[in-house]
């Protein structure tokens, strides 16, 4: 026989003989792999949940328009101690006016006012949901799409009629059935016109950003009923041509703020131009340490279940010395000993392996019903080297101690 | 034509700090075709020399040429392919594997030796035929009488044609009438060509051997020719 004939015969042979030692002990084999089973579920699990987060969030952001600066009292993820940005003028609607009347890059600036409002339609009511205002550039400003209507238009944001957008979670919760569209909602104590919904894009993880969960009113009926003008202070959003251009249009923004502020030269910025780039750097921060804790605490069941694989096969080994002597006494060489032994550890993994890995794709159908995600390609090709390689690495003490015995003494074993 | 030839072996085991001379000095010839009883009492060398000629083991010193080829300085793998090849083993305890019928322990030796399945199968058949077991070829062990069990492991020694059969006390767990018919099948394989090494400490087996070899404090005490070999035949035979 050729040389790779040889090695594929043994191969076979070998497998064959670990097969039906396995077989042999159903019930030993079936626990063994009960440990690489649950190891392989919740690791795959685990990663299938940090990655359907991780989508939710970008997907949530990307709604909201990854090249928008917010030009606020604020500035976000700062070390300026917060009493110090309290203290700042509050930017008002004169410094939008100034704003956007100097600003030659961005492709659509609009003022934002929120305030947090009970929502009613007939008998159902959402409480404490933030409503926006804004002008109708503010549409621009946003990736927002639309489930049916529009956004209020120029004149009834100069008018401050009162016209609202609500957000698709809104819309449910009000709206169970049929349309909203004309229909008036009362925001606080005013009644409403509802002239569009938009689709479903946001993401639970954006919390009070999440568009899904607000409703949009012309700036001018914010400060009529819920605000006084000058009481609070604004948020310019400004949206630059492409995110290429996000640099130079934040270079351009604050010379124009200073200048619309008054500032001197030697007078630190008063406001804050920030950038989802923030948020989102935050939230990796946060994602990342919640993966490496979680796959450490995961990776931890997956080596005990290793270590119950080696203790096994320690314990198989031993048990069989006197069949590992016959063999080896009827021309069993070394590495043939070895081939079963590593066989039969690496297919309890590997198939230990594929249960989890079923088990963990019948439970993200579960995780889904509240985050959006699916089992990876990636993470099924790791999964399964992973069990692989635990089944030979758990599976090579005990196949190398059971490939080097001496036959005369494990005849001689009882 | 010999198959052994064995010049002045020797065998020290390290036994703590005191060194055992299992085998002292044993020089010793076997031609195909015969039938030799190995015989000493416990602690004689036996054991060892026994597994000597199986080639489990390597001498320390001395020169062990087993047909034609010498095998003391042998490695691991290449002791394990003499002996797939031409050494048929029969243990006191039979050593089958339990979980696996009688077809896939006489198979076990084949799948060593490479032998494609099918080709297994046919010679596996064939050899538990030969024994007499062809209507139990799917029984296990524990489904198998204590004679039809050593039955099957010496269909299992046979199934590879090998050069000897090593025998070591193959009655020792059977009771006197199934120990005969062990040795009825003895006979018969002795009588077909083929060369049989017997271990044992009793009197009345080693004499259906053809020469009895008796081992005493790692030397050979005597090495003499049976004169009058009990030939064994079946008891309804002899009763009649």
């Amino acid at each position: 026989m050729s040389g790779i004939a040889l090695i594929s015969f043994e191969f076979k042979e070998s497998m064959m003989i670990a097969l039906r030692a396995l077989r042999a002990n159903k019930v030993r084999s079936a626990l063994t792999m009960l440990g690489i089973f649950i190891g392989i579920t919740v690791v795959v699990l685990m990663t299938t949940a940090i990655k359907g987060i991780d989508n939710s969030f970008q997907q949530g952001i990307s709604a909201l328009g990854s090249d928008v600066l917010y030009i606020s009292k604020w500035t976000w993820f700062s070390n300026t101690p917060w009493w110090e940005m309290r203290n700042r003028r509050n930017i008002t609607m004169e410094d939008y006016e100034k704003f956007k009347a100097l600003a030659k890059l961005p492709e659509a600036v609009a003022p934002t006012m929120g305030t947090r409002q009970t929502i009613k339609y007939q008998q159902k009511t959402v409480d404490n949901v933030i409503v926006m205002g804004s002008t109708s550039d503010y549409i621009k400003t946003t990736n927002l799409t639309f489930e049916q209507g529009r956004f209020y238009s120029e004149i009834e944001s100069k008018g401050a009629r009162n016209v609202c957008v609500i957000g698709s979670q809104v819309a449910k919760d009000l709206f169970t059935y049929g349309n909203a569209i004309g229909k008036y909602v009362k925001v606080g104590p005013v009644n409403f016109r509802v002239v569009g919904v938009l689709a479903e894009q946001g993401s639970f993880l954006l919390g009070d950003m999440n568009p899904d969960q607000q409703v949009y009113v012309p700036i001018g009926t914010v400060f009529k009923y819920f605000s006084g003008h000058r009481s609070s202070s604004i948020t310019i959003n400004v949206r630059a041509a492409n995110t290429g251009a996000v640099e130079n249009t934040k270079a351009e923004a604050e010379g124009i703020m200073r200048k619309v502020r008054g500032l001197k030269y030697d007078d630190a910025n008063d406001f804050g131009i920030n950038q989802q780039e923030g948020l989102v750097d935050q939230f990796n921060k946060t994602v990342g340490v919640i993966q490496i804790a979680g796959l450490f605490i995961t990776g931890l069941s997956l080596f005990v279940g290793a270590i119950g694989i080696m203790n096994i096969m320690f314990v198989s080994v031993k048990e069989r010395t006197k069949e590992i002597g016959l063999r080896k006494a009827i021309g069993a060489k070394r590495r043939t000993i070895l081939a079963q032994f590593l066989f039969e550890s690496s297919f309890i993994c590997l198939v230990g392996g594929i249960a989890g890995l079923i088990a963990a794709i019948l439970l993200s159908f579960l995780v889904n019903q509240f985050i959006h995600t699916s089992v990876q390609y990636e993470a099924v090709v790791i999964a399964l080297v992973v069990s692989l390689i635990t089944g030979l690495v758990s599976g090579f003490a005990p196949a190398y101690t059971a490939a080097k015995m001496d036959p005369v003494e494990a005849l001689r074993f009882e | 034509m010999n198959i052994i030839n064995i010049e002045h072996i020797s065998k020290v085991y390290q036994v703590g700090s005191e060194e055992v001379h299992a085998i002292r000095d044993i020089s010793l010839r076997i031609d195909k075709n015969e039938y030799v009883a190995i015989m000493g009492p416990s602690g004689s060398g036996k054991s060892t020399l026994m597994n000597m000629l199986g080639c489990l083991d390597t001498p320390t010193a001395g020169k062990y040429d087993f047909t034609g080829v010498s095998v003391s300085q042998m490695s691991d793998n290449e002791l394990a392919k003499i002996r797939n090849k031409e050494i048929g083993f029969v243990f006191q305890t039979f050593n089958l594997l339990s979980r696996s019928d009688a077809l896939h322990n006489v198979e076990l030796p084949l799948i060593y030796a490479g032998i494609p399945s099918h080709e297994r199968r046919k010679r596996a058949e064939e050899a538990l035929a030969d024994v007499g077991l062809k209507d139990r070829m799917h029984h296990k062990p524990n489904e198998l009488s204590g004679g039809q069990r050593q039955r099957v492991a010496v269909a299992r020694a046979l199934v590879t044609r090998p050069s000897i059969i090593l025998a070591d006390e193959p009655t020792g767990n059977l009771d006197s009438k199934t120990g005969e018919e062990i040795m009825i099948l003895f006979n018969e394989i002795y009588e077909k060509g083929n060369t049989i090494i017997l271990v044992t400490h009793e009197e009345y087996i080693a004499e259906h051997a053809a020469r009895i070899l008796r081992i005493k404090d790692g030397l050979i005490e005597s090495d003499t020719p049976v004169a009058n070999r009990y030939i064994p035949k079946l008891r309804a035979e002899v009763n009649q």
